[in-house]
């Protein structure tokens, strides 16, 4: 789950972390309003769940009401890489001396957390790494021992922030490092950490990427889960609890088990198609599950047709082919399915659809037959 | 002979009780699988088809013998039942369970390594481990898999691995083990621990590698396998084409920037000398000829 910034921060503010006082804003009346309580100078912030709002004209400085009206006119509705901007974060600006990089996330290889620092900050962290690798200090973290502070404030000097700032770094830090596990976080990022002209040391961004896996713990996350960028298409899908992602092809894709979903686009692509979705629906293949994900690809626009692709293992090919059969009854499909039945007791399943078989349901023995007869159908 | 697990291994279950733990410990058993015990803390001294429920891990252990225990715990329980089992005393541990909070699988993986360092885990949110015509445990479908050898597979996908089991019983090929370790962010068991089993199990003289896009893992696989291994070495990486950014379904299979795409996975491995084939049916004929030859 990704945050908006101004969630971040209000994450992090929850952790003990000094953040600039703000407030969201869906109008440009909004905003103003809020920048009058604020006092101006403000900053107006464009809030989606992608990176380079600032080149996009989506971060803007206003010094009075005029330019905070101007500003959230323009940044309202833009389009940032496909997210339009539907709300601004009006935040109380600050005086910024120097700018800082850090974050905590899970090192897979390593198993442990890896927290980075930089005081190269404010800029693309990846460039950074590529252009100067030794300006970013990095410190694993055993997740049984926790970071302490005396590793905290080693791994302070080993980045080299000055003096002046050591001490705010350090609790920030710290309070970080406890947002990310207690929070069960993915990644928490703030770029950047600035040091302000009073020697205050203060998050000005961030980016924050929550484990929907933790929510069992966390009741108050499902604040945020309303807040997902989906398209129409993933709303759907995700309000009847399927494994969905949009893509932009035109043959629908259901198969059960994300890897073998991840092969079927993957073939699809091989014999020259385009999936229009990647669809998982799980280990079993009942008639809700299977009229459910029937109904999501129906109501995408570029479907010309669909490529059902399932392998039973402890589910029964007639199982399946009966699911098939009363989802296709219940929901009114436009475009042709082709259908690939593999796996346990397939030859009963097989012979269960081979009555029900038309030009508008068709069935290929083969993963890649199956494929051509989609793509082919699509075309 | 098969890896980690056996015609002799004892199993618990923990969550045998429950709706999932009982129909695949039932038919794990049907195939043969040695379930010795379930564990409840409240249902001590009742039993499940006949299998006997002990208060926890160690009286199950105490009172059967068992080796091994399966995880069919929801995902908030399974922390605490993961560490039940090592200081309950198996030292095999398969947790099926998905969806378990990745500072949980980092929390428990690196204190079975600091505690535990003879208990292999395998998972979580993993189909399982299957040595055919042996044991089975978890929730694979017994009857794809053909018995004896000579082929080893470890794969991260759960149809896959299915996938795979069954193209190469059509060609009549059987399987040593088949391990699913789960596409998670924190495996308990990674692709290198059985790719050394299978390099030191006489039996296994072929192995299968099922990757897919996200991490590392496929990478440093290529790298032991270039130096540790010496059997033949066919694979398969979903995701070739999926979208930059994209997260699909697997918690693990996230493509950020250029690294964890399908094609550095798969250059990596062919580089390794390992034939890589571009869907699963290619990669299990490439196995068949690599059969063909042994």
């Amino acid at each position: 789950m990704d945050l908006f910034e101004y969630q971040g921060k209000q994450f992090f503010s929850e952790y003990g972390m000094p953040t600039s006082p703000g407030q969201i804003a869906f109008t440009v009346e909004e905003a103003v309003k809020a920048a009058e309580e604020l006092g101006t100078p403000v900053m107006v912030k464009a809030q989606v769940h992608t990176g380079g709002r600032g080149k996009a004209g989506g971060v803007k400085f206003a010094a009075n009401i005029e330019d905070v009206r101007e500003h959230a006119t323009n940044i309202l509705g833009l389009d940032i890489k496909g997210h339009v901007v539907g709300r601004v974060w009006i935040e109380k600006a600050s005086d910024i001396a120097e700018e800082y990089y850090a974050s905590f996330t899970l090192d897979r290889s390593a198993k442990k957390h890896l927290g980075m620092l930089s005081k190269e900050g404010g800029v693309e962290i990846e460039t950074v790494a590529e252009e100067n690798p030794d300006a970013i200090a990095k410190i694993w973290v055993d997740p049984v021992d926790g970071l302490t502070e005396n590793e905290c404030k080693e791994w302070v000097t080993a980045a080299a922030l000055p003096d002046q700032a050591f001490d705010g770094a350090v609790a920030i830090l710290m309070n970080l490092y406890e947002a990310y596990t207690s929070g069960d976080a993915d990644l928490v990022e703030i770029n950047p950490l600035i040091l302000t002209p009073e020697g205050k040391v203060h998050v000005l961004d961030a980016k924050v990427t929550l484990d929907g896996n933790s929510v069992f713990r966390h009741e108050d996350y499902a604040k945020y889960d309303e807040t997902q960028t989906r398209d129409e298409r993933e709303t759907a899908a995700h309000e009847k609890g399927l494994q969905y992602v949009g893509l932009d092809g035109s043959v629908g894709v259901i198969a059960n088990g994300a890897g073998l979903a991840m092969s079927t686009v993957d073939v699809i692509n091989q014999v020259g198609g385009s999936p229009a979705n990647f669809l998982d629906i799980g280990g079993g293949a009942n008639a809700d599950v299977m009229a459910g994900a029937l109904e999501v690809i129906n109501n995408d626009p570029n479907v010309k047709s669909i490529f059902i692709n399932i392998f039973g293992g402890i589910t029964r090919g007639e199982e399946v082919a009966n699911g098939i059969l009363e989802a296709m009854q219940r929901v009114d499909i436009e475009s042709p399915i082709v259908i690939r039945l593999d796996g346990t007791n397939a030859d009963e399943g097989r012979a269960i659809l081979e009555p029900n078989l038309s030009d508008a349901l068709l069935m290929e023995a083969t993963m890649l037959d199956a494929a051509k007869t989609a793509v082919e159908l699509a075309q | 002979m098969s890896i980690f697990v056996d015609e002799t291994t004892k199993v618990i279950y923990q969550g045998l009780t429950g709706s999932q733990g009982s129909y695949y410990g039932r038919l794990n058993r049907e195939y043969g699988t040695k379930v010795v015990a379930g564990t409840h803390p409240k249902k001590a001294g009742t039993d499940v088809d006949g299998v006997p429920i002990y208060a926890n891990v160690a009286e199950a252990v105490q009172a059967t013998g068992a080796t091994a225990s399966c995880i069919f715990i929801p995902a908030a329980g399974v922390r605490g039942a993961v560490m039940e089992a090592a200081e309950g005393g198996v030292t095999f541990i398969v947790a099926v369970t998905e969806g378990v909070p990745a500072h949980d699988e980092a929390y428990f993986y690196n204190q079975l390594k600091r505690d535990f360092p003879d208990v292999q885990l395998l998972g979580p949110n993993c189909p399982g481990i299957i040595s055919p015509g042996k044991c089975n445990i978890g929730i694979t479908a017994g009857h794809i898999a053909k018995a004896g050898g000579p082929v080893g597979i470890v794969s991260r996908s759960g149809t896959l691995t299915y996938q795979a089991l069954y193209e190469l019983k059509q060609k009549d090929i059987g399987v040593t083990t088949c391990v699913g370790i789960g596409g998670d962010p924190v495996p308990g068991t990674s692709f290198i621990d059985c790719l050394e089993a299978f390099e030191a199990d006489p039996e296994t003289k072929a192995i299968m590698m099922i990757g897919e896009i996200g991490g590392s893992a496929e990478e440093e696989a290529a790298e032991y396998i270039k130096d540790h291994v010496t059997k033949p070495v066919s694979s398969y990486i979903a995701g070739v084409t999926a979208p930059p950014g994209k997260k699909m379904g697997h918690a693990g299979a996230i493509v950020s920037g250029g690294k964890g795409t399908a094609q550095a996975k798969m250059e990596a491995l062919e580089a390794a000398g390992v034939r890589v084939g571009n869907n699963p049916t290619e990669a299990g004929e490439l196995m068949a000829e690599i059969v063909a030859t042994l």
